[in-house]
């Protein structure tokens, strides 16, 4: 019970930090969106990430922070595979079925639906 | 003719003949849905893109005033129109349909009294028996272009105006009957250091101030000569702070001073602080207003529309937005 707890609050807390940005900081919503992938790329360069989602759960790995640190994760675990071009190979390692799947979900809506303005 | 320092009068007093609005479907679920002409159902007029659907919105506009006024567009002199999208092709692309003479026009959402204004002129010193003139925006395109599209679903602070979907258009003749065309004061570019686009009401109101007291000052009145004096679009944010600055400087503002803006959609339509585009203070005053005119319920109106005159490039370079107002004088005599 605990775990939905956790993640109520540390997903809100993400999400508050998103608002703040966009509300306080007057950054665009690409900005604001852009900023906070940037921000959990970081944090799983020093290794917070990880602890985040075993203490938070859901409430790390759905906000968009959590796309972050997969990009970072995955280049960290093919650098230490395959060295230097391990890299540039690995960003999309772990992300890969997110990008995909954002693009051929989206090519698949926009057969079906029409904007309604 | 001039009056003052920038304000015209018109000593022939052009007549408006006819005017028509034509709005969306969220215009019709306003309280004034029976003041326009037409509106239609869907937001896409039938077309395949939402610029096509503005274009078509301003073409229906413009066949409907022309035939209210008992005339057929060759008997139409000269075309005054602008809009909101880039290179104003809404009002081109009309102006091709309509194969008249044409003058193209931007002052954003200033526009539309700025054709009526200039429409005026020209009929005022002979130069023309009828002008049409009139202005038009479409929420999809518009928002598409100064804001970000609808379909991204950005999220908009509560200072954010909604852009109407409509199209207003009349026609001035030198002879006839309607509402006359007396006066116009025409406003000069008023930047306060404002760069918010979600945010236009507030950079606009110390330009339609400028403007009001220009209009006053040269034409020796006060708010009490007017039955109504409507602004065009500065919405809950903006109008408050119009209020504001002219009380500062000696101006009352009274009832009668209200917004276009703040007309066109009801207190349960979720347009955040109100209405803007270059077809809401067009459609406003050419049905609605025009209307009460006609029916005598008001004899002298003074309709000041504002303009946010930024780009989308200017924005980008984080430039701060110059603003504009024009103000004309309609009544019954």
């Amino acid at each position: 019970m605990q775990i939905y707890f956790w993640a109520f609050v540390v997903g809100g807390l993400i999400c508050v930090i998103g608002q703040l940005l966009f509300d306080v900081a007057k950054l665009t919503p690409a900005h604001t969106m852009s900023t906070l992938v940037v921000a959990g790329a970081i944090l799983d360069g020093f290794g917070l990430y990880e602890p985040l989602i075993d203490f938070a759960g859901a409430g790390a790995t759905v906000p968009i922070t959590s796309f972050g640190n997969a990009l970072v994760h995955g280049a960290m675990a093919e650098a230490e595979q395959h060295g230097l071009v391990g890299i540039i190979t690995g960003i999309f390692e772990v992300t890969s079925a997110g990008i995909s799947a954002a693009i051929i979900f989206g090519f698949l809506a926009s057969l079906v639906f029409k904007p309604k303005g | 003719m001039l009056h003052g320092h920038q304000t015209w009068e018109f000593h022939n007093k052009p007549y408006i003949l006819s005017s028509a609005a034509v709005g969306g479907p969220f215009e019709g679920k306003g309280p004034l849905a029976n003041d326009f002409d037409i509106l239609h159902g869907d937001t896409w007029l039938g077309q395949d893109s939402f610029e096509k659907a503005e274009k078509k919105l301003f073409e229906q506009a413009c066949e409907k005033a022309i035939e209210k006024a008992g005339l057929k567009k060759e008997d139409i002199q000269f075309f005054l129109a602008g809009d909101l999208l880039n290179q104003i092709i809404s009002s081109s692309f009309t102006a091709r349909t309509l194969s008249v003479p044409y003058l193209g026009l931007f002052g954003a959402c200033s526009t539309s009294m700025e054709a009526l204004a200039l429409g005026a002129l020209i009929v005022n010193s002979h130069s023309a028996e009828h002008v049409l003139c009139g202005a038009v925006s479409h929420n999809s395109s518009v928002e598409k272009q100064f804001r970000y599209p609808t379909e991204y679903g950005g999220q908009k602070p509560p200072t954010a105006q909604w852009t109407a979907t409509a199209a207003g258009v009349a026609v001035l003749g030198k002879t006839g009957t309607g509402p006359r065309v007396t006066a116009a004061t025409i406003g000069r570019v008023v930047d306060m250091g404002l760069s918010d686009p979600f945010n236009m009401g507030a950079a606009m109101a110390p330009a339609a101030v400028d403007t009001i007291e220009a209009h006053f000052r040269d034409l020796g009145r006060t708010f009490d000569d007017y039955d109504l004096v409507a602004t065009g679009d500065l919405a809950k944010v903006g109008l408050p702070i119009a209020k504001d600055l002219l009380e500062k400087h000696g101006f009352k503002a009274p009832d009668h001073f209200v917004d276009c803006g703040m007309m066109i959609y009801g207190k349960d339509q979720p347009v955040i602080a109100g209405a803007s585009g270059a077809g809401c203070s067009a459609a406003v005053t050419y049905g609605h207003i025009l209307n009460r005119l006609r029916r005598g319920e008001l004899k002298r109106v003074l309709i000041v529309a504002t303009g946010a005159l930024l780009s989308p490039l200017s924005f980008q370079q984080k430039e701060s937005i110059p603003c504009i107002a024009h103000g004309v004088v309609i009544e019954n005599i």
